[in-house]
């Protein structure tokens, strides 16, 4: 997910550039009253981990494989504002050092993998820990069912960005459904592995999880009384929900536009590479609603996955112990 | 702040650009890929004065070619994605060699394949003529959050000690009979990756009262300055420079 120079357009890439030194600068503000000088080693560390947790690669299907991006991982490890800060650490090293992800576009990989990813996760997570008892277990899955879902509400951000902005001549849906259709499958596996993670820490240093400090001191804020949370993510999503729509239908490229009375769903469905392509499943329908339709389908079916794996997976861990 | 000096995109020369202070380079990169974002797409030269302009700076690294050419793998998947552009690009379309492809796509695919090598060459120049510290230090001195490049010296500095704990647990794994191809090898991954978070998250509670002891208050010292001439500025945005006046010379005469 780490998008290089000249993927989108460089006006698109230093609004994000803007957008994204201000989100970090408020996480920096936050994140800096609590972290003092004590913290600033273990935010590196958690760092350095990060990176290395993005290097292990976790079967998607038979033959593929997806890496973690994180983002849920660290909200519910560090909390929102550090994950954030530690997350466009992460990403800014590997722009800068390791020639990952382009440096123009620093600001739209900050964006999507450690603002909209550490948040969107962080929100679903404490919606899902109001409704949950206020148990281990519970954490676990919730931080699985949040990090799975931030991963494909970052995918969303790329098409979002790639809608504003890209300079490539794939049309918009296209790139939603196999950005979304990949990406649905790299959630399932960043959900199960997050809340195996989670529920391994917890059992070890319950202390260390920020994201279930309520866990541990009954005089904490307890996440119960939260449910404005659960509201804030589900409006969220919403507001996520209806501003992709519209950019999925618009035609934001120069070039595109010249040859509008080309209808792309025609082109996208007759083009001779799509017949024998994997996504070409995730198109079924072609149509908008139908995809939206399919989308939402395999929204709830990976919901439901992922909620009995990571149950079925912190089970396993408990009784390996 | 012994140990870290080196990493696997660096190498050693003695060069120009080497010497070259890190916050001259930082800047020089910046404004570089930012002059080749900005040129327009269509038209064909200015990027072939970019190319040259990237080779002329590698050439005066003294870094091979072949160098070059294995860091810029990483790139593949991109590469991928702008190839299958022409085949799923909507409009008008036009026909090589009998395959229909899309003038779109195929403008989006030279965007990308153009635009993000260059970028990723010079980046790639960068951490190959600069080490980790010294990158550190000048975005220290560019002004940079000390919050963060603070968090960003105990990450690379201590990345190698974490993904050799990972690579020493990997090897423990598979002595153990353990084969990452199915979905139910989940569990020992995800253990494995939860007890190298708290190894990581101690080993930062140990580094840090390690500090204290050595008299540790908030701050890092400094140990050398490192002055800046007009001359090192003038040198380091001199390629940066010319890529934009062929920007907007592009732009002018396009």
């Amino acid at each position: 997910m780490h998008i290089p120079d000249g993927f989108i357009n460089g006006s698109t890439s230093l609004g994000a550039g803007i957008a994204a030194a201000g989100g970090i600068g408020a996480g920096l503000r936050h994140a800096g009253k609590r972290l003092a000088d004590r913290q600033i080693p273990l935010a590196g560390l958690a760092a350095a981990f990060i990176f290395a947790a993005q290097m292990i690669n976790f079967p998607v299907a038979v033959g593929t494989s997806g890496h973690l991006i994180g983002g849920g991982l660290a909200a519910v490890l560090l909390g929102p504002w550090l994950a954030s800060v530690v997350l466009a650490v992460v990403v800014g090293v590997q722009a800068l050092i390791f020639a990952d992800g382009g440096v123009s576009a620093l600001g739209l990989n900050i964006i999507n993998m450690a603002i909209v990813a550490p948040w969107t996760a962080w929100f679903i997570y404490r919606g899902l820990r109001a409704l949950l008892p206020r148990t281990q277990r519970a954490v676990a899955v919730a931080a699985g069912v949040a990090a799975a879902f931030s991963v494909e509400i970052a995918a969303l951000g790329f098409v979002g960005e790639y809608a504003i902005g890209g300079t490539g001549g794939a049309p918009v849906p296209t790139v939603l459904i196999a950005m979304g259709g990949v990406h649905a499958l790299i959630g399932i596996g960043e959900g199960l592995i997050t809340g195996a993670i989670v529920a391994a820490v917890l059992a070890a240093r319950p202390d260390i999880v920020a994201g279930a400090a309520d866990l541990l001191d009954p005089a904490a804020s307890p996440p119960r009384r939260l449910g404005r949370f659960v509201l804030a993510g589900v409006g969220a999503a919403l507001l996520v929900a209806a501003f992709l729509s519209p950019f999925a239908n618009s035609n934001p490229d120069g070039l595109q536009r010249v040859a509008e009375d080309k209808g792309f769903v025609e082109t996208a469905q007759t083009s001779p590479v799509d017949e024998g392509s994997p996504l070409a499943g995730y198109k079924a329908g072609g149509d908008g609603v139908i995809a939206t339709a399919v989308a939402g389908v395999l929204g709830v079916g990976i919901t439901f996955g992922i909620g009995y794996g990571v149950v079925r997976l912190s089970r396993r861990t408990k009784a390996q112990r | 702040m012994s140990g870290f000096h080196t990493h696997a995109l660096y190498r050693h020369e003695h060069s120009a650009l080497h010497g070259l202070p890190s916050q001259v380079k930082i800047v020089s990169l910046v404004l570089f890929v930012g002059a080749v974002v900005a040129t327009p797409r269509d038209v064909l030269w200015p990027f072939a004065i970019h190319a040259a302009l990237l080779i002329v700076a590698v050439s005066i690294a003294r870094i091979p070619f072949s160098f070059m050419a294995k860091r810029l793998v990483i790139e593949l998947p991109f590469v991928l994605f702008a190839v299958l552009m022409p085949f799923i690009g909507t409009g008008e379309r036009t026909t090589v060699l009998g395959v229909s492809l899309s003038i779109a796509g195929l403008w989006g695919a030279w965007t990308i394949l153009v635009k993000g090598t260059l970028g990723l060459g010079a980046s790639v120049l960068m951490a190959a003529t600069t080490e980790i510290p010294d990158i550190l230090e000048g975005f220290e001195r560019l002004r940079f959050p000390k919050l963060v490049t603070a968090i960003a010296g105990f990450m690379v500095r201590y990345l190698d000690v974490i993904i050799g704990e990972l690579r020493r647990m990997r090897v423990a794994m598979t002595a153990r009979g353990y084969d990452p191809s199915w979905i139910g090898q989940a569990g020992p991954i995800a253990s494995s990756a939860g007890s190298l978070f708290v190894r990581s998250y101690e080993r930062g509670e140990r580094v840090h009262r390690a500090m204290l002891a050595r008299g540790y208050t908030g701050a890092m010292p400094v140990f050398e300055r490192v002055t800046v001439s007009a001359r090192d500025w003038l040198t380091g945005m001199a390629i940066p420079g010319l890529a934009w006046v062929v920007a907007i010379v592009s732009w002018v005469v396009r």
